[in-house]
């Protein structure tokens, strides 16, 4: 795994490591808005870039990516707050305890409930908590990659979301994270911290006008003792958009992080996850469904540490991939000596609905002691012919065969979502997929 | 012009994995007629239902299939579905994630039904099979028994309407009780709705619930024998070497590499 770099605040100049940037200058960083120690991080950040390697399909971490592809000359980091007039979507935000609204990485609006107010949920950006420093890069001291590198330094305005301990929010933390602007480079950045015995969901709705874009969020969580945070992103990002995106999450004792994805946009999307499992009987469930068609490519990482005695992680990846689009899952479990009776599942299951569709998958395991039980599973194949000849028996013509196995396929995943409006929405857009495979496939057949 | 209600099949011959299975079959089942198919292992009985339906796998070198006028062999599973006929399988399919209600509402709707009148069919169906209505919304097949899975075909029989049914081994896996209902069910079936029956089967106990107005005996892909019930005692009595002659110790030949042969029971007349 790469997730060994050296902390951008290290000068050891070797310029054959980094790429010259043009566009990704000191004078772009040092315009983004921000208290003393804000700037100071993001100028450090910006003057250790030239240190950071390129990424390479050579690298495991990046080996069937399309990182070859992408020239990021192309974009430019926002320098400037955007006027774009984002919406809510009321289907989402619908009891929500918090809807806040990012455009290119900027925070536009932030509404508070009552009920989220009176519990002292701290929900809006970074650069006004006291806690502010301290926060900001808790659980990531150094970022993963350039991407990481690229958001630490042009970051406009992280957003926090601070549940303090014992308290529990009934309803979700919407985030809607939109890219608005032509040719930007994007990197919003959010903060979650769920104390001890808190509760809290957060739904980030990653959107996007139809525009050619680079986006790469980055996420930090933590989960205090006995804490309980749920973390979903409906990513719906436009056919031009690239993402880069990254997750740290450490979950303390007898804490959960249930993590959710579903992946329906973009051109390139990519996500990489790391959780943590710190504190004895921590607990990670990681549940994503993806979909791709086109020409599109969704790119999946994860790193599983199991740090602590007891803790159990479940990771359940299911993807279909059509036409000529690819797909990337590839996972590693780590089963530090410490962390005995771990037990961990990682599964991935993929259909391949086109002969021109490619799909990836890689689990791995790295186990450090004995008494743990660890399994994992991955499968690449087409719609299974039995199931769909039985269907097709009952009087079901082919495609709606194909479509009502394929919703059967995911619907594990949809039951699985945190916040019953983000199953619906996943179960819309993987819907929406599926008429245009199947009106596709009718063509086809004529 | 009326059409001739009749499944009939005709010098049928079909192929699986390059080996000849059929190798001319003539059948003819008219509606509220109930025929058993009979025959060793291997003699190609599952692939004679599994051709019908057009299972994918099998290709057929010659011979026709016509159900009430319309050429079946030209038409895709679905269709031939659509134009009434039934596979009651004998290994039903489990399908996690799909549930009976939406395929059978999906059928409907493709076969230009009323796809609302599809739940109350469901309940009714299941109150007379005995079927409990929380499994009706399950799954398909995922985690019944042998015996739910039989009654869930038969379910799904009636809820379709279909005027001809292929009953293979229906009776496998069954208990008496499961196999008393859905018998009874089926004879209700062809008595007031006219349904065309034909029963593969390897057991003669079928028979004696089923009452079938003629029995085929099947054996290396022909049928050899035909006749009432008197072939049914004479099979119990004499087994399929007493009724075929030597023929039938020669089926081994036909049973490598079958794609979907697996699964036949015990051979009480081996």
């Amino acid at each position: 795994m790469a997730g060994e770099m050296r902390p951008c605040q290290i000068h050891q100049p070797s310029p054959a490591r980094g790429r010259v940037l043009k566009r990704f200058t000191p004078d772009v960083s040092a315009a983004l808005p921000g208290p003393d120690w804000m700037c100071t991080r993001r100028a450090a950040a910006v003057a250790g870039l030239g240190d950071v390697a390129h990424p390479d399909v050579g690298e495991e971490v990046w080996r069937y990516s399309r990182i070859d592809e992408l020239d990021l000359e192309r974009y430019l980091p926002s320098s400037q707050r955007p006027v774009a007039n984002t919406g809510v979507d009321g289907f989402i935000a619908d009891g929500a305890a918090a809807t806040v609204v990012l455009c290119d990485g900027w925070i536009q609006s932030v509404y508070i409930s009552e009920a989220a107010t009176e519990a002292d949920v701290l929900i809006g950006t970074v650069a006004d908590l006291v806690s502010g420093p301290a926060l900001l890069g808790a659980v990531l001291e150094a970022p993963v990659d350039l991407f990481g590198h690229l958001n630490r330094a042009f970051c406009p305005e992280p957003l926090a979301v601070v549940v303090p301990d014992g308290v529990r929010l009934d309803g979700p933390v919407v985030v809607v994270s939109h890219v608005a602007t032509e040719g930007v480079a994007a990197f919003p950045r959010l903060v979650v911290h769920c104390g001890v015995d808190a509760e809290v969901a957060v739904v980030e709705v990653q959107t996007s006008d139809d525009v050619g874009a680079l986006v790469a969020p980055v996420l930090e969580a933590t989960v205090g003792r006995a804490g309980r945070l749920c973390h979903a992103v409906l990513q719906e990002l436009g056919q031009r958009v690239w993402q880069m995106a990254h997750q740290e999450v450490h979950v303390g004792q007898d804490a959960s992080g249930e993590l959710f994805h579903a992946g329906l946009g973009g051109d390139y999307a990519r996500t990489r996850t790391d959780s943590r499992l710190l504190g004895r009987g921590a607990e990670c469930r990681i549940t994503a469904a993806y979909f791709g068609d086109g020409a599109q490519a969704l790119d999946y990482r994860t790193f599983l540490d199991h740090a602590a005695p007891d803790t159990v992680s479940e990771l359940l990846f299911k993807g279909a991939v059509d036409d000529a689009s690819r797909s990337v899952y590839t996972g590693l479990i780590r089963v530090r000596p410490e962390a005995v009776r771990t037990r961990a599942n990682q599964t991935n299951r993929n259909i391949k609905l086109s002969p021109d569709a490619w799909a990836e998958s890689v689990p791995n395991l790295e186990i450090e002691t004995d008494d743990v039980m660890c399994s994992h599973a991955s499968t690449i194949s087409p719609v299974d012919a039995d199931q769909r000849f039985y269907l097709e028996s009952r009087g079901v013509p082919t495609i709606v065969a194909e479509r009502l196995l394929l919703e059967g396929f995911f619907s594990e995943v949809v039951a699985a979502a945190p916040v019953p409006s983000v199953g619906d929405r996943l179960q819309r857009g993987l819907i929406e997929k599926l008429n245009r495979h199947s009106t596709v496939g009718a063509k086809g057949a004529v | 012009m009326s059409v001739e209600r009749v499944l009939r099949i005709e010098s049928l011959r079909a192929c699986a994995a390059d080996t000849e299975i059929l190798r001319g079959i003539d059948l003819e089942v008219r509606p509220g007629e109930v025929h058993a198919v009979m025959g060793p292992n291997g003699s190609g009985k599952s692939t004679l239902s599994h051709v019908l339906m057009g299972r994918p796998g099998y290709e057929v070198t010659g011979g026709s299939v016509t159900l009430d006028g319309v050429d079946l062999l030209g038409l895709t599973p679905w269709e031939r579905a659509q134009a009434g006929l039934f596979l009651c399988l004998q290994h039903p399919i489990e399908v996690p994630g799909v549930s009976l209600e939406a395929l059978l509402t999906e059928a409907a709707r493709a076969g230009g039904r009323d796809p609302d009148a599809v739940r109350e069919a469901l309940a009714t169906e299941a109150g007379s099979l005995g079927i409990d209505e929380r499994l009706l919304d399950r799954p398909l097949n995922v985690d019944l028994s042998g015996g739910e899975k039989k009654r869930n075909e038969a379910l799904q029989l009636g809820v379709l309407g279909a005027r001809y049914a292929v009953l293979d081994e229906i009776d496998s896996g069954l208990d008496v009780d499961a196999l008393a209902t859905v018998s009874r069910r089926i004879q209700e079936a062809t008595d007031e709705d006219g349904l065309g029956v034909l029963a593969i089967t390897h057991f003669a106990r079928l028979l004696e619930v089923l009452e079938p107005d003629r029995i085929h005996v099947l054996s290396r892909g022909t049928i050899r024998v035909t006749g009432g019930h008197e072939l049914a005692e004479q099979l119990e009595a004499e087994g399929y070497a007493g009724v075929l002659g030597d023929a039938a110790t020669e089926e081994s030949e036909t049973r490598v590499g079958l794609p979907h042969a697996a699964g036949f029971g015990e051979d009480p007349f081996a």
